[in-house]
């Protein structure tokens, strides 16, 4: 069972939710932060890391003794990533140039070089890194390198560790772009979070758009209920998106947040009411299979 | 002309409510970007007359013509992005139709250039719109990525562009850019080519870790980068962590901002802050902005 936890806007309280979900559940539970870009579940599972993976994908360069210039290279490139200089008549001055942070390294520059003249080394990406909890809880996070700007190879990477025999508990990034429709794909359910604001209900919108184009059953978590207005409740009733946990603000549980310490050990009595959610999720998952 | 980015690594951190608030603040020449194109706020704070909407298309999806398909799987062992799926026949004997998974293709052409029939043609899938606008604050330049797209930063470079056209044309002094929350392609290419990225973070161990990302990204990039601590009466200690992770980069934190409802309550009121409110933290805010301008 794969349960993804997104958002559509930042900071409503995904990681909050998803591990507290995960610690939940114990060693039933494998935990996969998604949110490579800006991960932070580690923060608060604190994991013994015993695996550290280093994620490449392959860079294409140029073999300029083999060139001949023919630009075939920079035409069938569509990220725009390759430009040929062609050299005077006469000489060999040309050059080929590749702007890496254009490159999506799908290899069409090689395919279509009749000169065999571009050749591909490994470029670091990032890295995926595995480790469990102390109360058993597997635990994979990808982490994108600094100034790297695709972040769906990584996300690719994490999931490559899903276990089909356990609960799956995926940490998303804000947003729904690609790396979102890469990280809640295949998932069973996506729980969103969201605050009852303006920007809480415009993001979870979208974000709901994004889930039935994958065609993915969501629920919903409403964070600071309690300040801000109604829309995102009535949005919901309005959709018949079941609303299945409501977290009232308080000082406590932000401070708690900022320490790093998991809702359910700041406030035991969460234990119950996240063993429930996900009886709910699991509940909503068999009946959608129906 | 100083442009200037409002970013944060960690999203949820205020970076719209700041955008907002020194937009209010700003002299009356400046045009005003929210770069965030995923999950774009800011026009709910200022409430934009739309005045010009384009539709711009990027990138493209590979579709495969089952009519002069011959199911030989070239596609299939080329494609590096595991978007080609094969649907068996019912009865289990050999590959009924070879096709494209849009979620997954990047398109890319390989399978294209390798098909040795020509099956498989290229078309046009990303799109968003974007608007240029008038605001009781000053011109505003921004975008809706279409619904589960791609956000490699095109749509981004396109906004920023059109700003950056109609800043030279409206002599502007300032661009205030709204910046969207990662360190991924959108953030890069919010980032390229600005005066300064001011940083938004808040005193949790979340919203440390991600400042300092975000950081390493504006020090590759080479942009000067500024810090606000918002909400930072949530954890005081975790708030002088912050300073000192700054004042060991050579980073200057600029001010700080109390949590309070009433930040809440200018978002469910839809206006920027420093409009609705002349308090102490629309005084600080002010204080903020004289420091950067």
């Amino acid at each position: 069972m794969i349960i993804t936890v997104a958002s559509g806007k930042g900071g409503t309280g995904k990681t909050l939710v998803s591990t507290s979900l995960a610690l939940s559940l114990g060693k039933d539970a494998v935990f996969l932060d998604c949110d490579v870009e800006e991960p932070n579940g580690y923060i608060f599972l604190k994991p013994d890391i015993t695996e550290n993976i280093k994620i490449y994908l392959p860079q294409p360069g140029v073999d300029i003794e083999k060139c001949n210039f023919c630009g075939k290279c920079a035409s069938a490139c569509l990220f725009n990533a390759i430009a040929v200089i062609k050299p005077e008549t006469g000489k060999r001055n040309g050059n080929v140039l590749f702007f890496h942070e254009m490159c999506q390294s799908c290899g069409a520059c090689v395919l279509v070089c009749p000169q065999k003249a571009i050749y591909e080394k490994r470029s670091e990406k990032g890295e995926v890194e595995k480790g469990v909890t102390k109360n058993g809880v597997s635990f994979v996070q990808g982490r994108l390198k600094p100034s790297e700007a695709k972040s769906v190879p990584l996300v690719k990477a994490v999931k490559k560790h899903v276990n089909v025999n356990k609960i799956n508990i995926i940490d998303s990034s804000p947003g729904t772009s690609c790396p979102v429709v890469q990280t809640v794909k295949d998932s069973d359910f996506c729980l969103l979070v969201t605050e009852p604001t303006p920007f809480g209900l415009n993001d979870l919108r979208l974000a709901v758009e994004m889930t039935r184009v994958l065609a993915v059953p969501v629920g919903v978590v409403i964070n600071r209920f309690d300040i801000g207005d109604n829309s995102v409740q009535e949005y919901c009733l309005k959709e018949n998106l079941p609303v299945l946990l409501s977290i009232p603000f308080k000082k406590d549980i932000a401070v708690a947040y900022s320490k790093g310490i998991p809702l359910i050990e700041s406030f035991p009595e969460y234990r119950k009411i996240f063993k429930k959610l996900f009886k709910d999720i699991s509940d909503i998952i068999v009946q959608g299979k129906k | 002309m100083k442009k200037i980015l409002v970013i944060s690594g960690k999203g949820g951190t205020g970076k719209t409510f700041l955008t907002a608030s020194l937009s209010y603040l700003a002299s009356d020449k400046k045009i005003i970007v929210d770069c965030d194109v995923d999950a774009a706020n800011l026009y709910l704070l200022l409430h934009p007359d739309i005045k010009r909407s384009e539709v711009f298309e990027w990138g493209y999806e590979a579709v495969i013509n089952q009519d002069k398909c011959i199911r030989c799987g070239k596609c299939l062992a080329i494609c590096r992005f595991e978007a080609i799926k094969t649907v068996h026949k019912d009865d289990n004997r050999g590959i009924d139709r070879i096709t494209v998974d849009p979620f997954s293709c990047e398109g890319c052409g390989v399978c294209k250039y390798g098909c040795p029939v020509g099956a498989v043609d290229l078309r046009k899938k990303e799109s968003g719109k974007w608007f240029i606008s008038d605001t009781k604050y000053g011109p505003f330049v921004f975008a809706k990525l279409g619904i589960a797209a791609e956000n490699s930063g095109k749509l981004v470079s396109k906004i920023k562009q059109e700003a950056y056209t109609l800043a030279e044309k409206e002599l502007a002094e300032y661009i205030i850019i709204d910046g969207p929350p990662g360190i991924g392609c959108p953030v890069i290419a919010s980032m390229s080519g600005v005066d300064l990225a001011l940083v938004v973070t808040e005193p949790t161990l979340s919203g440390i870790s991600d400042m300092k990302r975000v950081m390493e990204v504006a020090e590759h990039f080479q942009v000067e980068t500024k810090v606000v601590v918002n909400k930072y009466d949530i954890n005081l200690e975790t708030t002088e962590e912050i300073r000192r992770i700054c004042y060991a980069k050579g980073i200057e934190v600029l001010g700080q901002l109390p949590f309070s409802e009433k930040v809440v309550q200018s978002i469910v009121k839809q206006v920027p802050f420093t409009e609705f409110s002349n308090g102490s933290i629309a005084k600080d805010i002010a204080k903020i902005w004289e420091k950067i301008k």
